[in-house]
């Protein structure tokens, strides 16, 4: 998908702990001779310790929760209705009435991007889950079978990884629109198929990561221990080895929110999205483009929310990456 | 690189290609309704005229049967024909290919001349202000979706400034220079746009490769050399670096695939992706799915493409 | 007296850390003559590695620096040079061979091209020269079919056979000094033996000096002069090797020399093998005084308060310490 970020892939050294990482021939020869100070630190101190250093994520999640409050307790103080129509106040620039300005059918903008994003925001997150449910299922299963399942798996990750997701995902919605709409509502029908078919191209860095994990961690020795001590295969995973799957995981779904929020935005704003006459981000840019030389206050304003909330997770996620998985098993 | 690799990687084409056209037909099976069912719901048409059509199109025959008559169809070109243009699906689209292509190739160029000295440079100073600066705008680059960099670049450079044409046009009326000139100045914004958006991740790609590569013995190794530290980065670190890089790319094919089909949309850029969008609004399923198609093999191209370049600078693979 | 080629004087190498300054080199004196074998012995993380790195300016900067010394090659001193002049001293005065012959070798480049890219640098040589001094060079180190064999990657060589190529790009313009960095470490017990033999061949053909680095007290007494001990960042003690070996005055140094193991002691007298309790201080704001004192037997309360100093107590024969 257009906008969706790289950085599941292997982005990035993490800013903080790199300067012991330039240190590779020092480290080797006084590594230890440096006190363990951080011991005494549980897991998620440390983690937290770290991803306070990454100035830009901390930066960011204030950015994010402003946003989110703003998504979701706006609409209660700013009650201007979404589609409002006054002609007399079309494609007005910003003013107290309409701090955003209005829209070509005088509807305010800011009540229109406060409701676009909590959709935006929702299909993120469903479709944030709906990949990483999947992703860890499948890269559960192939990290336990190991054989032929496990290469017949992976091999299907290759092959979804190889998928035009763009190209299919607007296949996907040309065909089954209408079937779903009947089922679900115009609304309801979109979200699901949006969030199904989004998440559903996007599980295979998940099932990587956790297979990759599985495998690191199968051969070690506290699950030995567990398994010799007679714990079942079940037990294994879910007591031993998802927990420690778990950071790259947190980073890996952060990244997908941001991806699945573009995602849906692209959908929209090339028409194939959410019915016309509900305001998603997308929506409002595809509408505000055709009058960017009279208003442009409108597309920006759509167009900063999407670039403001895309980049701040980014780089919570970078933050994440930092705290969470200083090892970047990929 | 041996011979035997690259037959070996050609074969593993062919279950890929297969693989995606089976995933592509349990899509078209799956999706409600087949082009006879308005013919049936149609009172004027008898139900035994109708029936005898599907017989003769095959459409009661097990799905197998029918995904390999589709399959042997897609691979001879017979892509079916567009209602919307009036014209044979392959030769719509052998029409509109070149120029997807051409955008795609020159935002690629355009990416790869950015991204590889400002990732080697940050790689090699991580943690220096340049570094930090390169880093913070890559994150930007790839944060901010290609339709609304697209919008920003129409507006500054359209609205504003009223340098660039902001529709791109294939029927320029001009001859010789004038005419190389007006279509490069339409393709400026559409490239920048692809360009930008795939170099701000590969500044990253390479970024964090050479870091790694930085560090390693051999690199130590040919500075004990004393030949120079601008030969070190070059000769043992920018070319090993590639090496993962090239994959990485590849990788991202798929995306850069989608973001052309916004930009396309946007510039309306008469390629593929705008074909795409067209065809879909206009309810042309021929069109759309081969359109899907093409670029599933493009993007199966590109990871042979880049499978190939990863062996050719990384002999140990070659001897796997 | 023979000419000295390498004199460090005071050097000290430290690291910037998120934790705070590691002094992983502090204070160290060394000394080598044209054509002898010195050996650096100390445990891991003692500094020798980063000493001998120093010495070619192979210390990543940031975030090591050097905060004090002087390392004098044939009376210049190298740590203010520009890069360009140093690197006239590097592979054609001082080479070195690293621990790892595995990843010591990039990947992508033939082993011929890469012995190759040191000839022509320092040579004037072209290509085609140069690939033929390399295949030379490793007819010299005793690899098998040169000619064929410098189309080869190194992928294509075992760990023995990696090292004398390292041996042999290390050669190959004939530098006065080789610095060893823990050359067999990483090695099977029987290819150490023959590379320690190559480099005591080559030493014989060529004249060169040898800073051996090691933690193996067995390799020093086989093949070195002198002997320098280091411990935590510092030498502790200097001396001959013969004197070493029949009198060490260091307690650290004894320590070390008891932890060889020996057959013929084991099995006649029951011993039991030696080890010297507790681990390296830390190199962080390390305390004031003798940096042996928490693990040292003799250890008095004059060894916390200050840093014992270098005294003479033969010729040659240098200690670190109050006993």
């Amino acid at each position: 998908m257009p906008g969706s970020t790289p950085a599941s892939l292997s982005a990035d050294a993490p800013t903080s702990v790199g300067a012991p990482l330039v240190a590779a021939p020092a480290a080797g020869a006084a590594a230890p001779a440096v006190p363990r100070k951080r011991q005494r630190f549980s897991p998620w101190q440390e983690a937290w310790r770290r991803f306070r250093r990454h100035r830009l994520a901390v930066a960011s999640a204030v950015v994010l929760l402003l946003m989110v409050a703003a998504i979701a307790i706006g609409p209660l103080l700013w009650t201007v209705p979404i589609n409002e129509i006054d002609f007399a106040s079309k494609l007005e620039g910003p003013s107290w009435a309409h701090p955003l300005g209005t829209d070509d059918l005088g509807q305010d903008v800011l009540a229109r991007v406060l409701y676009g994003g909590r959709i935006s925001l929702a299909v993120g997150l469903a479709a944030m889950f709906v990949a990483i449910f999947v992703g860890v299922l499948v890269g559960a299963v192939a990290g336990m079978s190991s054989g032929r399942l496990d290469a017949l798996l992976m091999w299907l990750a290759d092959l979804f990884l190889s998928l035009p997701q763009l190209p299919l995902l607007l296949l996907v919605i040309y065909l089954f629109r209408d079937s779903l709409k009947a089922v679900f509502g115009p609304e309801g029908g979109i979200f699901v198929m949006i969030v199904i078919v989004i998440g559903g191209l996007r599980w295979m860095p998940s099932a990587r990561l956790v297979r990759a994990q599985f495998l690191s961690i199968r051969e070690k020795e506290f699950v030995e221990a567990a398994r010799a001590l007679g714990a079942s295969k079940v037990r294994q995973v879910v007591q031993h080895i998802l927990p420690n799957a778990l950071g790259p995981v947190i980073v890996a779904a952060t990244i997908d929110v941001a991806a699945a929020i573009i995602a849906e935005s692209t959908l929209s704003f090339l028409g194939l999205g959410f019915p016309p006459d509900i305001p998603t981000w997308g929506r409002l840019l595809a509408d505000a483009k055709d009058y960017l030389d009279i208003a442009p206050h409108w597309a920006l304003a759509s167009g900063v929310a999407i670039f403001l909330t895309v980049l701040s997770i980014n780089f919570i996620g970078d933050g994440l990456r930092d705290a969470l998985d200083p090892r970047r098993v990929i | 690189m041996s011979r035997q690799y690259l037959i070996r990687r050609l074969l593993l084409v062919i279950p890929a290609m297969l693989g995606i056209s089976v995933l592509l037909y349990t899509v078209l099976a799956l999706a409600p309704g087949d082009p006879f069912s308005e013919l049936a719901a149609n009172p004027a048409v008898p139900p035994e005229v109708a029936q005898a059509l599907r017989t003769k199109f095959g459409l009661d025959d097990p799905v197998w049967i029918r995904y390999w008559r589709w399959l042997i169809a897609m691979l001879h070109g017979e892509w079916g024909f567009s209602f919307q243009s009036r014209m044979d699906v392959d030769r719509l689209i052998m029409q509109r290919l070149p120029t997807t292509l051409i955008v795609i190739g020159a935002a690629q160029l355009l990416a790869i001349l950015v991204a590889l000295p400002v990732g080697v440079l940050a790689g090699t100073r991580p943690y220096s202000i340049f570094d930090q600066i390169a880093n913070t705008l890559a994150f930007v680059g790839f944060s901010l979706p290609t339709f609304f960099t697209g919008l920003l670049l129409i507006l500054v450079f359209s609205i504003q400034l009223d340098w660039l044409p902001f529709v791109y046009r294939a029927d320029i009326d001009a001859t010789g220079w004038r005419f190389y000139w007006e279509h490069i100045k339409q393709s400026i914004m559409p490239v920048m746009v692809l360009g930008l958006f795939q170099g701000a991740s590969l500044v990253r790609y390479v970024r964090s490769s050479v870091l790694d590569v930085v560090r390693l013995d051999y690199v130590t190794t040919a500075r004990a050399k004393g030949i120079g530290e601008r030969k070190v980065i070059s000769r043992h670190v920018v070319r090993n670096a590639l090496i993962p890089v090239v994959t990485l790319v590849a990788l991202q094919m798929p995306i850069v695939f989608g973001g052309a089909i916004v930009t396309e949309q946007i510039f309306r850029v008469p390629g593929i992706g705008s074909l795409l969008i067209s065809a879909m609004l206009a309810n042309d399923t021929p069109v759309i799915m081969a359109v899907t198609f093409v670029f599933s093999c493009l993007v199966v191209l590109c990871n042979l493409i880049a499978d190939v370049l990863y062996a050719w600078l990384d002999p140990r693979i070659a001897f796997r | 007296m023979a000419e000295t080629l390498l004199d460090i004087r005071g050097l000290k190498t430290w690291f910037k850390t998120d934790d705070g300054m590691v002094r992983a080199v502090d204070g160290v004196d060394l000394r080598i003559e044209r054509g002898e074998t010195v050996g650096v012995v100390g445990e891991s993380g003692c500094g020798k590695t980063v000493t001998a790195r120093s010495v070619l300016k192979l210390i990543d900067m940031p975030p090591g620096r050097f905060e004090d010394g002087q390392i004098l090659w044939q009376g210049r001193d190298l740590i203010p040079l520009p890069q360009d002049e140093m690197n006239k001293v590097r592979a054609r005065e001082i080479a070195i061979v690293f621990q790892e012959p595995m990843t010591s070798l990039n990947p992508v480049y033939t082993v011929g091209d890469q012995i190759a890219e040191v000839i022509a640098q320092h040579q004037k040589l072209n290509k085609k020269q140069a690939l033929e001094g390399a295949a030379e060079m490793l007819r010299l180190v005793n690899i098998p079919n040169p000619q064929r064999r410098i189309h080869d990657y190194p992928h294509q060589f075992s760990g023995g056979m990696r090292q004398r190529v390292m041996i042999a790009m290390a050669l190959s313009c004939r530098p006065k000094l080789l610095i060893a960095d823990e050359p067999t470490t990483a090695l099977d017990v029987t290819i150490q033996a023959q590379i320690l033999e190559l480099m005591q061949e080559m030493k014989e053909r060529f004249g060169m000096a040898i800073m051996l680095i090691t933690h193996a007290m067995g390799v020093v007494a086989e093949t070195c002069q002198r002997v320098t001990v280091m411990y935590a960042g510092k030498v502790v003690e200097e001396a001959p090797v013969r004197e070493l070996f029949g009198s060490p005055r260091h307690p650290y140094t004894q320590g070390l020399i008891r932890s060889i193991p020996r057959v013929d002691r084991a099995a006649t007298h029951k011993e039991r093998l030696e080890a010297i309790p507790g681990t390296v201080p830390s190199l962080l704001e390390p305390p004031p005084g003798c940096r042996f004192a928490a693990r040292c037997r003799f250890v008095t309360e004059v060894c916390t308060r200050a840093m014992p100093t270098m005294k003479e107590v033969s010729p040659g024969h240098f200690v670190r310490c109050v006993l």
